[in-house]
């Protein structure tokens, strides 16, 4: 299965958007504690309009591989190229990236939040008004334009900031566990607008979750991270058609295919677990 | 029955009680006029005119060393936050700052700028702009981690980060330091005018002090208990706004 990891062949037909050539991320040693190896050596290339899903046992390095892809943070060795150029320090042009966190500003309403960067990136106010609209309309939003953020559930909130990301058009989307604070039925349901947002949008997504069956559900492929350095011991291609829902959760297949992450990752999240015990 | 009801009830029957007290003689006239004889003295006073300047003295003071207070204070905040080493090599500084009884240095003001308006006003800043300082710094400290990402994902400058971002976000705690530093800038204004100056309403409460004339004197008091209501008042309201839009009331 390990041959898997090495996809440039792959790459020939579907473009890479994002290169990633032997990127590792050290995190040096502070006051007495000891340098952290959190993440790499990785090589990946994400294809253009994929929907790419990366799973690993906590404290993988997930996140930090997910700030290195958006250029939140410059990795200590190797190179992040995207459209052939390098990404270092700032993020590049075309990349949205919602939290895990609720990142939608308390201060202004949904519409000010949705419409906060096409103003500052001098969009054409009626084509950042149309864009909008569009965006509420995708995200169930169009109701609450007026309301605040503090007046909508964890859920809501979380789709202002999908919606924010949206109207930006970006190629490259990164979604880090935005659902895992929403309950089971409501991740499902978000699970199932985030794929009608990928399929109307083309945009290459890469989605960093705990759950596996959303990770079976959503993805092209599936990065499965090992324990601390987070590296992938290997990719799955799922090989779902592209108009899937979450319907296919009844399939064969499906189970298949969760039970053969939880089997990569069983071991992986108990190695992680007792390293985590062994800090303590 | 309602809580602003509740609230009212007591102010009125503190002073119905005030009232009762000093119409029968329970406490003498030469230490506390009743209450509507304050509210009629104050009518007068406005009326006539004579202490239009003073308000006006008084109140200008206090919005100079307020306006300043807030601008330095954030300024001073968002500088020292974004320098951790200064800020905790000036942490103690500013530790000690807040302790100093600041009127000690108004005989130097005085000495230094004259008997003008920039003593007061200097002190009434001097006490606001820590407040300001600190409570701006208490509120960009809570800034959540995930604003600044989202900024940075939005590549805003440095300057809109802070301007649109982090300043909004911390916008409550800077409220409150709003709040607290004009409550700051009137007891500094208005002390240094007891202390010494031409004029201003803490002049004329002083001075009316020591003409034995009561209810000028009163008048004055309860003018300035009745300007800081309203101000308050007004900031409550606004506040409430504000913590409700975000889900904090």
């Amino acid at each position: 299965m390990l041959t898997n990891l090495d996809n440039s062949a792959s790459a020939s037909t579907h473009p890479a958007i994002v290169r990633l050539n032997d990127v590792s991320q050290v995190f040096p040693s502070r006051g007495g504690a000891p340098a952290v190896h959190a993440m790499g050596p990785i090589t990946l290339d994400l294809r253009q309009g994929e929907f790419f899903s990366i799973v690993g046992p906590s404290g993988c390095g997930k996140s930090t591989f997910l700030e290195v892809l958006a250029g939140l943070a410059t990795p200590t060795g190797g190179e992040v190229l995207m459209d052939g150029k390098r990404v270092q320090g700032s993020i590049p042009d075309g990349v949205g990236v919602v939290f895990q966190e609720d990142a939608s500003f308390p201060w202004l309403t949904v519409w000010k939040n949705i419409t906060f960067g096409l103003k500052r990136n001098g969009v054409d106010p009626k084509i950042a008004a149309e864009r909008a609209e569009r965006a509420l309309a995708l995200t169930g939003l169009t109701a609450f334009r007026d309301s605040y953020p503090a007046q909508l559930s964890g859920g809501m909130r979380q789709r202002v900031c999908i919606a924010r990301t949206l109207v930006m058009e970006p190629r490259l989307i990164l979604l880090d566990e935005p659902f895992a604070a929403l309950d089971q039925q409501t991740r499902l349901l978000m699970g199932d607008e985030v794929l009608n947002l990928w399929r109307a949008t083309g945009a290459t997504v890469v989605l960093i979750t705990h759950a596996l069956d959303e990770a079976a559900m959503l993805s092209d492929r599936v990065g499965v991270m090992s324990a601390r350095p987070g590296r992938f011991i290997e990719i799955i291609e799922t090989g779902w058609s592209r108009e899937r829902d979450s319907r296919i959760a009844s399939s064969d297949k499906f189970g298949t295919l969760t039970a053969h992450l939880w089997s990569l990752l069983r071991e992986e999240s108990i190695r992680a677990s007792q390293y985590a015990k062994a800090k303590s | 029955m309602t809580l602003g009801r509740i609230r009212l009830l007591v102010v009125v029957l503190c002073i119905i009680a005030l009232e009762i007290v000093c119409r029968t003689g329970l406490i003498d006239s030469y230490t506390l006029i009743p209450p509507s004889k304050m509210a009629v003295a104050l009518f007068h006073l406005l009326r006539d005119g004579s202490l239009t300047p003073e308000i006006v003295a008084t109140l200008g003071a206090v919005l100079i060393a307020i306006v300043g207070a807030v601008i330095f204070g954030i300024l001073g905040a968002v500088i020292l936050h974004a320098l951790p080493r200064l800020r905790r090599a000036i942490d103690p500084v500013l530790s000690i700052y807040y302790s100093i009884p600041m009127f000690v240095f108004y005989p130097l003001f005085i000495a230094l700028f004259g008997l003008t308006d920039t003593p007061k006003v200097l002190l009434g800043f001097l006490l606001a702009v820590v407040t300001m300082i600190a409570s701006t710094l208490n509120g960009l400290d809570r800034v959540p981690k995930v604003m600044r990402k989202t900024a940075r994902v939005f590549r805003l400058s440095k300057w809109s980060t802070v301007r649109e971002v982090i300043l909004p976000s911390a916008a409550p705690h800077i409220f409150n330091g709003v709040k607290l530093a004009i409550a700051q800038a009137f007891v500094g204004v208005l002390g240094a005018e007891f202390i010494l100056s031409t004029g201003g309403l803490g002049y004329q409460i002083f001075y009316a002090f020591h003409d034995f004339d009561n209810n000028k004197m009163y008048a004055i008091v309860l003018l300035v208990l009745i300007i800081v209501s309203i101000v308050n008042t007004i900031l409550l309201g606004w506040e409430r706004r504000l913590r409700q839009r975000r889900g904090l009331a």
